[in-house]
Formats: C-alpha cells, structure tokens, sequence
C-alpha cells in the first residue's frame, strides 16, 4: 500500500491512494445492516420498496465517497466562504420552498429525492468551522475566535430550529464545541460559554414564556421531557420510547426474528427512520443491537486515528469534526431508543432510512479516507525523505 | 530538501494529545453506557419485555358457545338459539358513581324481595342519574337508540345490581343504520359495544314456558363456586330453570380468537396465532311430551277460565314428567331483549299473575280432600282403624264445641273406607283426625312425611316448595315467629299465628281433609299418588331424561335418585285404590261422569278436592291415575279459586289422560256439587 506514488496528482496515482480497510468495514458492515433492518421494518404489502431506495442512496453515497477519498481534502480549506454560503443558502431553501412533514420543514421535494439540507449541513459546517480554526489557531486565547466560532455554528442552528429541526441544530452546536475543546481553546472559554448557556436556557425556558412568547414549540418540550416518564398514550412522545424499550427488551439475547412484532406491526411509530436501533433490537437482540454498537465504536475508533495521522491540523480538525458529529448522534439516537435519551429527531448515522443522512454521512467518511490516505502519502513522503 | 509550512506534518503537542486523549476517553464511555443499558433491557429484563409486546399485540376475543338445544321426548325441538346483534354498554366505562348507585339499588331491592308479599310496599325507585355529564351521554346515546336518557339508566341500574360487570344490553336486533353509525361513532359513545349473540329461541312461545328458566352472564360469586369451577368470566350460565339444573351440559364451551393487532386495534392478516374453537352445548331430552303439554296448557288455560292454577302429568312408574303446566304463562321470548321496568311488571309482575312463578313445583297450596287417600292409608298402616271400619255419616260431626260438616252439606249415612273416598265423605276423615289426635305418635303426620309431604321431591327444577305438615311442634314454632316477630317490629300482631291459641283435636280433625295448616305442591300430591298407583315407590320426579347430541345420540341418561320404597299393607291399599277407582267410576262418585268416554280398558282412579283458604273462594283440585300397561299416568291439577274439584281441576284432568291415551273426549260430562 505504501507504494511510492507519483509525485504529480495524477488519477491514475489517485486510484492508488491508500484507504483504511477498517473503516470501510465498519461502514459496509452499517450499510449491511441498515438494509436488512430497513426491510424487516417494512410492511409486506410494500415489498422491497424503502429497502431498495435505502441500496440506491448507499451505492451513489459509497461512489461520491470513493471521489472525495481520493481528492485532497486540503483545498477545501480555500472554499470555506463558498461552503458556508452553500450551507446558509440551503438550509434556508429549505425554510423557504420545503415541504411540510409532521409538522416540520425538514427537506425540498425533487423527483425521486427529498433533500434535506440539515443533514448536508452538518459535514460543511465540519469543514468551514475547521478551516476558520486552522485560520486562527495561533488566536486560540482571542475571545473572538471562540465567540466567532460558536457564531458560526449558532446562525445556521437557529435557522433550522425555526423549521423546527431541533435535533440538527443540537449536532451543530455539539461540533462548534468539540472543535474548540479539540483546537486547544482555553478552559476558561468553555466556563464562559456554559455561564452562557446557562443563562440563555434560564430565558427560554421561564423568562421568554413568561412575557408570552414561544421558542419551544409544546411538543418539543414533550418529547425532550418524555423520557423522564414515558407514558401509554400512543399521541404522546413517551408511547414511542415506551414502545421503542419494548421492542428492544422482547428482543432479548438473540431476538424474535420473523416474529418481531413491536416494528413490524406500528406499534412503534418511525421504526425505519428514528427508531432503527429498536428494529435490530428487537429482530436480532443483544447479539444483533452488540454488533452495530461495535461496528460503530469500530467506526469511532478509527476516525479518531485518522484524526491522529492527519497531515495538518485542517485535516485533523475535520476528522475530529467528523468524530464528535458522528459520536453524539449515535450517542443521542440509541439513546433515545434504549430510554436514555431524550426523543429529539436525530437519525443514526448510516443506519437510518434515508438519502440525505446516508449520503452525508457517507461523504463524511470519504473526507475521513481522504484524510487518512493524505496522511499516509504525507508520512511516507517523509520517511522516504528522512531516508534519503 | 526543505518542506512547505503547509506539507509539514502536525507535531501532534501534548495539548492536542490530551484532549485527543479526553475525546476518545467520552467516547469510551458513552458506549458502555449505552451496551450496559442494553444488556440490562435485552438480558436482564428482557422477559417482561417479551410478556408486554405480546401483550401489545394479542387480543383475545371471546367467540360464545351456542348452548344446547332443549327437546321434548320426541325430540321437537323447545328451545334453541337465535343469533341477534346486541348493542350493549361496557360497565367498565362508566362512572364509579353509577356502578355504587346500582350496588346500593340492588341491596334495597333484594331486601324488599324477602319480605312476604303482602309487605313489601312500594318497588324500590331507580335513584336519578348522577351526573350532568353521564345524562349527556345517555341522552346522546338515547336519541340514537330511540330510548330516554332515564331508561338507559334504569337498565343500567337493573343490570348491574344483577351482575355488577356484566355487559348491560341496551338494544337487541338494532336497525342497520343505528348500527353503522354507532360503529363508525364509536369515540363518540365510549363503552358501546356491538356484538353478536346467541340469545335463547322458544318456538312455541308459552309452552312450558316456567320450566326452561334463564341464562345469563355468569356473576362473582358463582365464579367462585365448585359447580361453576372451569367457567370464564363472561360466560352465560343458567340461571333459573331447567337451564339452571342442567347448565353443565348445555352450557358448552366459549371458544377464544387470539388476533394479531397493530398499534391502532386493526387485525392483521398475516394472523398466525391458534383458535381455539367454541364446542357447542349439548342437547337435552326432556321426558316432556310436547302434545300433552299443549293440551294441558289449553285444558287448564280454557277451564280454568283465566284463573290462576297449574297441572303436572307423571309416569308413576319411573317418575318422568309428562307435562307441567302453570297459569298465568308468557311468552319468554319476550324476556331475551331488554324491556322497560314497566313492562316489564306489566307482564311479569305480581298484578300479572307473577306468570313466571312455577305454581306445579313452587306453589304452597292446602289440597282439600285429596290429601284423604293418605289419612287412610296412615291410619290403617298404624293399625289405628282396619279396612272394615264403618262411620255413621250423620252430615257433621262436632269436636271442641265446634261443628264439622259435610261440604254441601250431606249425610252418606255408613261409610266405609272405600266409600268415604267414593263420596268424598268429610265426617269419616273427622273421625279419623279426632282418633289419630289422641294417639302420641301422630300416625297421620307420620305417613305424611314417609309418603314426602315434608320434604322437596328432588324434582331438577330450582325452587321446589318443600311441603307443610302440620303437627303441635310446627304449631309452637309459628307462635314462636310471630312473637318474634311482634317483638322485633313492635306491632300488634305479625298475622302469622294466634298467640293464644292451642294446638287442640280441631286442627287435626281439619289436617285429615287436607286443611289445617297442611300445605303441598302439586307436584309432591302427584308424586303421593304415583306412590299409590304404582304399589309404594315414592320416585323422584324428573324432567330431564337424556343428554344427546344434535343428531340426537343418546350419549347420557340422566340418573335419578332411586325411588323410596313404603311397605304397604296389600288389603289397605287396594281398599284406597277401589274407593278412588269408585269416585270416577260409580254411582255417587265425586267425579263420575267426566270419564265416561274412557274405554274400560284405562281404569282411571281419581280424587276431587276443594281446598279453603280463608278469606278466598275455595280451590279447584283433582289428583287422578292410570294404573298399569305401558302407559301409565299420573295427572295433577288445581284451579286458584276454582270452586269445587269436579267443575274445574277434574276436567283438566281428563283432557290431559285423553290426550295422553288419545280418548276423544270432551270431559265435560257430570259435576259433583260435593268434593
């Protein structure tokens, strides 16, 4: 793997890149598993329907990745008001001509593909919130970095909680900080932005209400509170997490199989999309809902080296990004399937039903193989050069 | 060779190091959360989990067993099964309120039921409806059913103080339309359930309509009883009735659907679970015959002229019950659908007659002079008198200071034993009673009770009367009541007995014409006389003769308590025998004439009786048999009020023998004015 490589880029130099086998295993692996839980989740009057969309959109998400693997990921770094353009713009493309969908505007209608820009959202704001960093990573203690850092991150989360996408507007805020603790930013920062926080939740959460204003909408709060007591009424947030457990529970250590019921017959609304986790749980038990958990700690744990073996700290900022990105959601969205986490719409990466979330997901694992294959070329470059 | 700034590898600083560190330490972390929260779900307490989806998604239905048909000896068909769709009101979706109000209405109402009849006052009243909210309901529900807000609620009410969880019918065989919209309302009315049902069908309406009884839901503490030990809650159960008696046999089995829901209540299709398929009742084979039955019902229904009365119709032989009848009847079709109380009274209530009141098995009755043949049969049985004993019959006889007569008054001059049941003479069973109360042993009690006029004949019908024999200790215990009595409701006088009265000759003189205190049913009269037809077995009067199945294969006979046997003298009993055989027959006899168009070949044996209640016209009764052959008979009937025994309970009689041996008659001939 470590051939020499040619020192012009050329593509066919490109194609031999190294890559991590690992990560493309954990990746597959998910891939594999997201399709056999897509169908076990589908009713049969509706065939193989979502299972072969969920194929198409890993396919043409694996071929987008293996492009941007064999890229540099380096020039991304001169885009970054162009990327952060294409975010804002999108997201509020979606506010504006998006279509409505349980009460949210979450994506835009195109023939065969609803796009929904939040998802999309997440990986350019890795990128533009790392190359703002590496800009200014010798103004580390400057308050500006910080507070313009968590500006950056903070404007698209407000525009996509006016959608509202909760959910997506948390993972946004969650990479802004991950950047800043990983970059090297100060304590006394993080201790100043939770004075902060603290005081924004106080206002939102009683003073705002108070003088009669809403910026939770009720069934936000529902669901964010749910799981501090989940409930039978199948209207209420609390009957998905109760029924979400059930699932997982009945699945007991190898699962009910074809006798799966709790995900096969509504009782757990969004089992596809949200509530995946609980599929597997409940299909395939410990053993099953065991084997996604290690595919994405394998997942985890090689990112977190291809954030070590960067080239530059660009590329380790994306990686670690990308790490805290995919960290939390998993984090937040199994969960809120085993009942320890709030219900706050957040897709689990790779595993969920869906274009958007797939193929963002899966460019995020090409910008990581590029990373790694960046790394290695820059290492053995290196070597080679100490050598001689 | 010197490298660019930008191609210069990250010397990876001890800061970054750490928090690198850090990163991967909360990553670590998160998972164990995460897999140790999933073993305590999946493995630690992934059973209960298991119980509770299944739970999710299986729901048992309750599919109702038919019960088994009822058959008469021929095997035509009494009583069966109709389906019908039932509106009714879950109990469980009303107000905890309303289910107290019924509770407390049913203690009330159960208290007033004990009391005698005549004081019991005025019916319980239904309470109002306690709550504007449930008034709206029902009166929503009203306007749908075409019922007041007031009606439901006293259904409501009646029905859960009978049983307190059991569904409360509303509405039988409802039209379409109220059905579709109360099924596509179904928010709309919470608790309002429409079913299908097997609700009971007798084809030929009143026919012996006090035997078959009810059904219904089975109540609490039934369900806790032996007999009722492998019954569903929800079951329906005899409750009255020959349902009652044999409920076991043709209750059958509920069956249970187990469907596979989704989480909005809908069936799905790919329903594996296991039915378990409802096994029907079986049928039951009354000995009844259903011609003679009809012709007794319409013999006792046109001669007895709208009065109140009953008949039964025996084998002698074996016990097996030909037909009973009582009057006033109903129709108890009308009973399986929901009435209003009013209605209800109207047709079942005491000023109706209480037609659901088995007079033959359940009526208390003094049996006037058919209680004689056994006045004799004791006294010769104990040696008292012998079969030659002669009385002058001078028309009265005087006891006490108190003046006995003859009924109209007439004198018969010497009667013997077989005369003095011939004419139905009063003066010789006078004498007898005078003589049998100077003797200790009571030798006409004593026969009494051996031939079971003290004890219920263990007929397999419910409620059976148990007979009254009068003696001094029964007369010192109705003083003891009434004092009680006196006491405990500090009135005068409680009307049960006269305080200051003895047990003194008089009333034993009026016990041996069947007076005095001395009650029977008319089924325990009929079981006597089968004794005397058929040489001395008191048998055990049944209804019930075989369980089948519905192609009629015998596959049980109903075992009935063997007879008891009486050791009659042969010279007393042929004495009794003739002197019956003579009252139907001879010159002088208290019902010649009103057999005449039998052939010789059914000798028919018969004795009039005309009971007195006080304050009451006297009442019509006659106890008659066929001996031998192979088709023996024994016919009770009595006439409330019906005057003497030949005008009314004899021709009932005959009408019943001339079905049964199929004699054209229309037993109109003759009319004794002596009983």
């Amino acid at each position: 793997m470590i051939d020499a490589p040619k020192p012009s880029p050329s593509l066919s130099a490109a194609l031999r890149l190294p890559f991590d086998p690992l990560l493309a295993l954990a990746v597959v692996g998910l891939g594999v598993c997201s399709l056999v839980a897509v169908q076990a989740s589908s009713p049969d009057e509706l065939g193989s329907y979502y299972v072969v969309r969920q194929a198409a959109y890993f396919l043409l998400g694996l071929v987008l990745a293996a492009a941007v693997s064999r890229i540099d990921y380096s020039r991304l770094r001169e885009l970054k008001y162009g990327l952060y353009a294409l975010l804002m713009l999108s997201i509020v493309a979606v506010l504006v001509f998006g279509s409505v969908s349980r009460g949210s505007r979450l994506s835009i209608e195109f023939p065969f593909f609803s796009f929904q820009a939040s998802e999309l959202g997440k990986i350019l704001l890795v990128v533009v919130l790392a190359a703002f960093l590496t800009d200014r990573s010798r103004r580390l203690d400057d308050r500006d970095t910080t507070a313009r850092t968590m500006l950056l991150a903070l404007i698209p989360a407000a525009v996509v909680m006016i959608a509202p996408d909760l959910g997506s507007a948390t993972v946004y805020v969650v990479v802004a900080v991950a950047l800043l603790f990983l970059v090297g930013t100060s304590w006394k920062h993080f201790a100043a932005l939770g004075a902060l926080t603290a005081t924004a939740v106080a206002l939102v959460l009683v003073a705002v209400p108070a003088v009669g204003l809403t910026v939770l909408e009720d069934y936000q709060k529902e669901r964010l509170t749910a799981f501090l007591e989940p409930s039978a009424d199948p209207a209420d947030a609390g009957y998905q997490q109760a029924q979400s457990q059930v699932a997982i529970g009945s699945g007991q250590r190898t699962g009910r199989g074809e006798q799966a019921t709790q995900t096969r017959l509504d009782f757990l609304p969004e089992a596809r999309t949200d509530f995946i986790f609980a599929v597997v749980g409940e299909g395939w038990g410990f053993v099953g809902a065991g084997l996604v958990l290690a595919l994405y700690a394998l997942l985890i744990w090689r990112a977190i080296r291809v954030l070590t073996m960067a080239k530059n700290l660009f590329g380790a900022l994306i990686a670690g990004g990308i790490v805290a990105m995919l960290l939390y959601q998993v984090f937040i969205n199994v969960g809120m399937n085993v009942g320890i986490m709030p219900i706050t719409g957040i897709a689990l990466p790779l595993m969920t039903y869906g274009g958007s979330s797939v193929i963002s997901n899966l460019l995020a694992v090409g910008l990581l193989q590029s990373i790694y294959a960046q790394g290695r070329e820059a290492s053995a470059r290196k070597g080679r050069v100490a050598a001689t | 060779m010197i490298q660019r700034p930008e191609d210069r590898l990250p010397t990876i600083s001890p800061r970054l190091a750490l928090r690198i560190a850090v990163l991967g330490f909360v990553a670590l972390g998160l998972f164990a959360l995460v897999f140790f929260r999933l073993w305590y779900l999946q493995v630690l307490t992934g059973d209960q989990y298991l119980a509770e989806a299944r739970e999710n998604r299986v729901r048992e239905l309750r599919i109702q067993a038919p019960r088994g048909d009822i058959v008469d000896r021929d095997g035509r068909t009494l009583v069966t099964n109709t389906q019908a769709t039932v509106v009714s009101l879950d109990p469980s979706r009303l107000p905890q309120t309303e289910r107290d109000l019924a509770a407390t209405w049913g203690q009330r109402a159960g208290r007033r039921e004990v009391l005698p009849k005549g004081q019991r006052g005025r019916p319980v009243p239904i309470p109002p409806i306690p709550s504007r909210e449930l008034r709206g309901r029902f009166e929503s529900l009203g306007r749908v059913l075409d019922l007041g807000a007031e009606e439901i609620h006293s259904r409501v009410i009646r029905s859960l103080a009978v049983v307190p969880y059991g569904d409360v019918n509303l509405a039988v065989d409802a039209d379409r339309a109220v059905l579709n919209y109360l099924s596509e309302r179904s928010g709309d009315y919470p608790g309002v359930e429409i079913t299908q049902r097997y609700l009971r069908e007798y084809p030929y309406d009143e026919l012996g309509a006090q035997l078959f009884g009810t059904v219904g839901e089975i109540s609490p503490e039934q369900l806790e009883q032996e007999r009722y030990r492998d019954v569903q809650q929800g079951t329906i159960i005899g409750q009255e009735g020959l349902e009652k008696s044999y409920d076991r046999y043709l209750r059958g089995q509920d069956g249970v659907r187990r469907v596979v829901v989704d989480a909005f209540g809908r069936r799905e299709s790919s329903d594996q679970m296991k039915d378990t398929d409802p096994v029907s009742g079986r049928q039951l084979r009354l000995s009844v015959d259903l011609r003679l039955q009809e012709a007794g019902q319409k013999a006792l229904r046109e001669i007895g002229g709208g009065l109140p009365g009953a008949f039964v119709a025996m084998d002698p032989q074996n016990g097996e019950v030909l037909a009973m009848g009582s009057y006033p009847s109903f129709d108890p079709n009308r009973l399986t659908r929901p009435i209003t109380q009013e209605r209800y009274e109207e047709l079942y209530g005491e000023e109706a007659g209480a037609p659901r009141f088995n007079r033959a098995v359940s009526g208390s009755y003094p049996t006037g002079s058919t209680f004689k043949p056994f006045v004799a049969l004791g006294m010769l049985q104990s040696d008292q008198i012998d079969v030659g004993r002669t009385i002058n019959d001078g028309g009265s006889i005087t006891v006490g200071g108190q003046s006995f007569q003859n009924a109209g008054g007439q004198a018969y001059g010497s009667v013997g034993l077989v005369k003095s049941l011939t004419v139905s003479s009063d003066v010789y069973y006078y004498t007898l009673g005078l003589q049998a109360h100077s003797v200790d042993s009571d030798p006409i009690q004593a026969f009494a009770r051996k031939i079971g006029f003290d004890r219920p004949t263990g007929i397999d019908l419910p409620g059976e009367f148990g007979g009254t024999v009068p003696d001094e200790e029964w007369f010192n215990e109705l003083k003891g009541l009434e004092q009680e009595c006196r006491e405990e409701e500090e009135r005068r006088s409680c009307g049960i007995a006269d305080l200051d009265a003895l047990w003194t000759a008089g009333q034993t003189v009026q016990l041996a014409i069947g007076q005095g205190g001395f009650q029977a049913s008319p089924l325990q009269l009929a079981t006597a006389y089968a004794a005397i037809a058929n040489g001395g077995d008191v048998v055990t009067p049944h209804l019930g003769r075989e369980i089948t199945d519905a192609a009629d294969v015998t596959l049980q006979r109903i075992e009935t308590d063997p007879a008891r046997k009486i050791e009659f003298e042969r010279p007393a009993l042929e004495a009794v025998r003739q002197g019956l055989f003579g009252a139907a027959n001879l010159p002088g006899g208290t019902s010649v004439g009103i057999f005449d168009d039998f052939p010789s070949t059914l000798r028919v044996h018969g004795k009039t009786g005309t009971a007195q209640l006080a304050g009451k016209g006297d009442s019509s009764w006659y106890a008659g048999y066929v001996p031998g052959g192979e088709r023996p008979i024994v016919v009770v009937a009595t006439v409330e009020q019906g005057g003497f025994g030949a005008e009314r309970a004899a021709p009932i009689t005959c009408r019943i023998m001339a079905e049964w041996y199929d004699v054209d008659s229309e037993c109109s001939g003759g009319a004794s004015t002596s009983d």
